[in-house]
């Protein structure tokens, strides 16, 4: 190339910016060590620690039903599903079977939450590329579906809506019609918001052969979530580990094979459209019953391994326990997304321009303290 | 009938030169027209950012500031207010007389640029010969004082801003050059009130030159978009890559100023365009041309807001470029294109088709 052989020709002198932990583009506090030469990336070195919490080590003090109140607060735009996964993994461990209504109901908020994630995603792509009116419109509806769940729970952020063994309520009376008018609502929204950035030229520009992770280099990092299938790996947990209510409901899975940002892109618009395709196949035919099963006041999960994974708004989520048969887990992991996927970004980035990063890192939709736990 | 801020000022001016000694109160006067012009010079900042800040909420479904008068019409004054009373802090390490020199620098080459501008036939400061030439000279200026701020300012983002600014402004005057150049073909002078008069018998110039005259409207109004700065080429103060690029380490009043400068000039990029596409303070089909009293200035504000607006329009929809595209398009596709136009409207006025 010929930009090469003039880079060769002259020197240039490397240097290093940190890029964060308070930075505009990080959504957090990440801290990005960037080896630069004028504008190209020679290295990107993440730097973790700035939020961390020791969120295991507290859960391994704490009993089953509390750790489900520590989990919200690590991808807080998830947190109904990052709840569901240590209560799928505890009741994996009780060999309990929840009612089918409460499956039912926590995929239908599951894909609220899964919505209501990457209607936040959006404005922020939008905002990280210049555009910051799409954070306007996004918030627009992602209040909808914040209303709807403090209706249900009380809470719009981080919910508390799972326990072991079921839900901690019922829903709201107002709940079904509710969901329906959110999803009316936003079915001609998302035509808006491809109108907005998707079509546009310069979005375009910025964001196709951008920050391109090959299928193999997905895989063998351990990529998962949206940022997996936008290089074509299929890798819904949804799909190929069904658990609640996913087994009953059709939908597809969001595969783009370019593995750029454009790609990533995609694959978070068309899951918007399955969420919302699942949701109306499930609104409509909740079933009746129970809520909750009985379970101990104190749960004492038997001793062995448990493992359980979810499909987060941001990948697979994985729960493991390690049970000595006490009222709290001997050790607890998080196989978070957002470390796996952040793993990947120096080996991506390199060579590209600091703007590319940026729209890289959008299209990773990083939850810091799902990475910095 | 003797137009009214004209009797007004004349009035002025009367009555300075009763009081005291000829060459006392020419003084005077200029110092009176200089006050004057920073007066409107810092009314216009202001209200830029405050209708900037009302149409962004307007695209973004929000109400935009309120609270401050009526309207939220004293905001910007309140905050123009704290601006000043802050704190001018700096790193230590920073090149003082120069960081100190940068807002100056931008806010100087605006403030001189403006007074050439003809707001109406009575209501410009200087009505010079070579106006056009006079407005890309010094409108070039701000570029060396978003250099040095960045520069001086001891800081990696600071100076990556001030690097791409340099790039981007010394490219896309390239652009405003060569596109004012096209029209200035057309009207056959550097002055801008004559580029004016022009289009009273004529029509406005973007009719009169149809195709080549359009081109070069499209191409000033990106490269004029460009050059200051603004939205979708903000890359100098990109905010999600560079925190706020050249005036990261500008504080209080220092940074109020490159802001300001900003606005102005966007407001002197849309007079521009107003004078050389759309005749100026003329009224459409002369339509107020027969009421003496009606201030001419009125038509070029409302042109200009017109203009503004489209800037601010650009702003709160499109992303923003990367730099490599910035370039690309500027010296692969607006540059090549100009120079074709130009060929194009010599060839029009040639054979005399212009309209």
């Amino acid at each position: 190339m010929a930009n090469q052989d003039l880079t060769t020709k002259i020197k240039t002198e490397e240097y290093f910016v940190n890029m964060g932990p308070q930075h505009p583009a990080a959504h957090g506090v990440l801290r990005l060590l960037l080896t630069i030469d004028g504008e190209i990336i020679k290295n990107v070195e993440p730097d973790l620690g700035y939020i961390h919490r020791s969120i295991e080590k507290m859960c391994e003090r704490d009993s089953y039903q509390q750790i489900v109140h520590l989990t919200d607060r690590m991808d807080y735009l998830s947190s109904h599903i990052n709840n569901e996964a240590v209560c799928l993994a505890v009741e994996k461990g009780l060999e309990i079977e929840v009612p089918d209504r409460v499956k039912v109901i926590r995929t239908i908020i599951g894909e609220l939450t899964r919505i209501a994630s990457h209607c936040l995603w959006w404005g922020v792509m939008g905002m990280d590329l210049g555009a910051l009116t799409t954070y306007f419109y996004a918030f627009r509806d992602r209040e909808m579906i914040n209303d709807i769940f403090e209706e249900t729970c009380g809470a719009r952020l981080t919910m508390n809506y799972n326990i072991p063994g079921g839900l901690m309520f019922d829903v709201h009376p107002n709940f079904v019609n509710r969901t329906k008018e959110f999803i009316k609502h936003f079915k001609t929204k998302i035509p808006e918001y491809d109108r907005l950035l998707t079509g546009n030229v310069i979005f375009e520009k910025r964001t196709k052969g951008v920050g391109i992770l090959t299928k193999e280099d997905a895989i063998s990092f351990g990529v998962t979530g949206p940022v997996a299938r936008g290089s074509g790996f299929s890798s819904d947990v949804r799909k190929h580990h069904p658990y609640s209510a996913y087994d009953r409901v059709e939908f597809k899975e969001a595969l783009y094979t370019e593995g750029d940002t454009y790609a990533r892109y995609k694959v978070r618009i068309m899951e918007m459209w399955e969420s919302m395709s699942i949701i109306e196949q499930l609104i409509d035919n909740i079933p009746e019953g129970e809520i909750q099963t009985t379970t101990k006041a104190v749960i004492k999960l038997p001793k062995g391994e448990y493992y359980q994974r979810v499909e987060t708004a941001r990948g697979e989520l994985g729960v493991y326990i390690n049970s000595t048969g006490t009222k709290n887990p001997y050790r607890l992991k998080f196989r978070s997304p957002g470390f796996s996927n952040l793993s990947v970004l120096n080996h991506i980035s390199k060579g590209s321009k600091i703007a590319d990063l940026v729209a890289t890192m959008a299209s990773f939709d990083f939850v810091i303290p799902d990475i910095d736990r | 009938m003797m137009n009214l801020p004209l009797s007004i000022t004349k009035t002025i001016s009367d009555w300075v030169y009763s009081i005291m000694p000829e060459s006392a109160a020419t003084v005077t006067i200029w110092v009176l027209i200089a006050a004057a012009y920073l007066a409107l010079f810092a009314v216009a900042g202001l209200y830029l950012v405050l209708l900037e800040r009302k149409v962004a909420a307007w695209f973004q479904l929000r109400l935009g500031p309120n609270r401050v008068g009526p309207g939220g019409l004293f905001q910007t004054m309140a905050d123009a207010l704290k601006l000043v009373s802050k704190e001018l802090t700096s790193t230590i390490k920073v090149d003082k007389f120069l960081f100190n020199l940068a807002p100056y620098f931008v806010i100087v080459s605006a403030l001189i640029s403006i007074s050439v501008l003809p707001f109406s036939r009575h209501f410009q400061a200087f009505d010079i010969n070579i106006g056009v030439f006079f407005l890309l000279a010094v409108s070039s200026i701000g570029v060396i004082g978003i250099l040095l701020g960045g520069w001086a300012s001891n800081n990696k983002f600071a100076l990556i801003g001030a690097m791409r600014s340099g790039l981007q402004t010394i490219s896309y005057e390239l652009s405003v050059g060569l596109s004012i150049l096209t029209m200035v073909l057309l009207t056959g002078s550097l002055q801008l009130s004559e580029i004016i008069e022009v289009q009273r018998t004529g029509g406005w110039l973007i009719v009169q030159g149809h195709i080549p005259a359009i081109i070069a409207f499209m191409i000033f109004m990106i490269a004029g978009t460009a050059e200051t700065n603004r939205a979708p080429f903000d890359l100098v103060e990109a905010e999600s890559e560079l925190g706020a690029g050249f005036h990261t380490e500008y504080s209080g009043m220092k940074f109020a100023y490159f802001f300001l400068a900003e606005f102005i000039n966007m407001f002197i990029i849309a007079s521009i365009a107003v004078v050389l596409f759309f005749g100026g303070w003329l009224s459409p089909f002369g339509i107020t041309d027969n009421i003496a009293w009606f201030p001419e200035s009125i038509w070029f504000l409302i042109k200009v807001l017109i203009i503004i607006f489209l800037m601010m329009w650009f702003r709160w929809t499109f992303p923003r470029l990367r730099v490599d595209q910035l370039l690309t398009l500027e010296w692969k596709y607006l540059l090549p294109i100009n120079l074709v136009n130009i060929v194009i409207m010599a060839i029009v006025i040639w054979l005399n088709w212009t309209i």
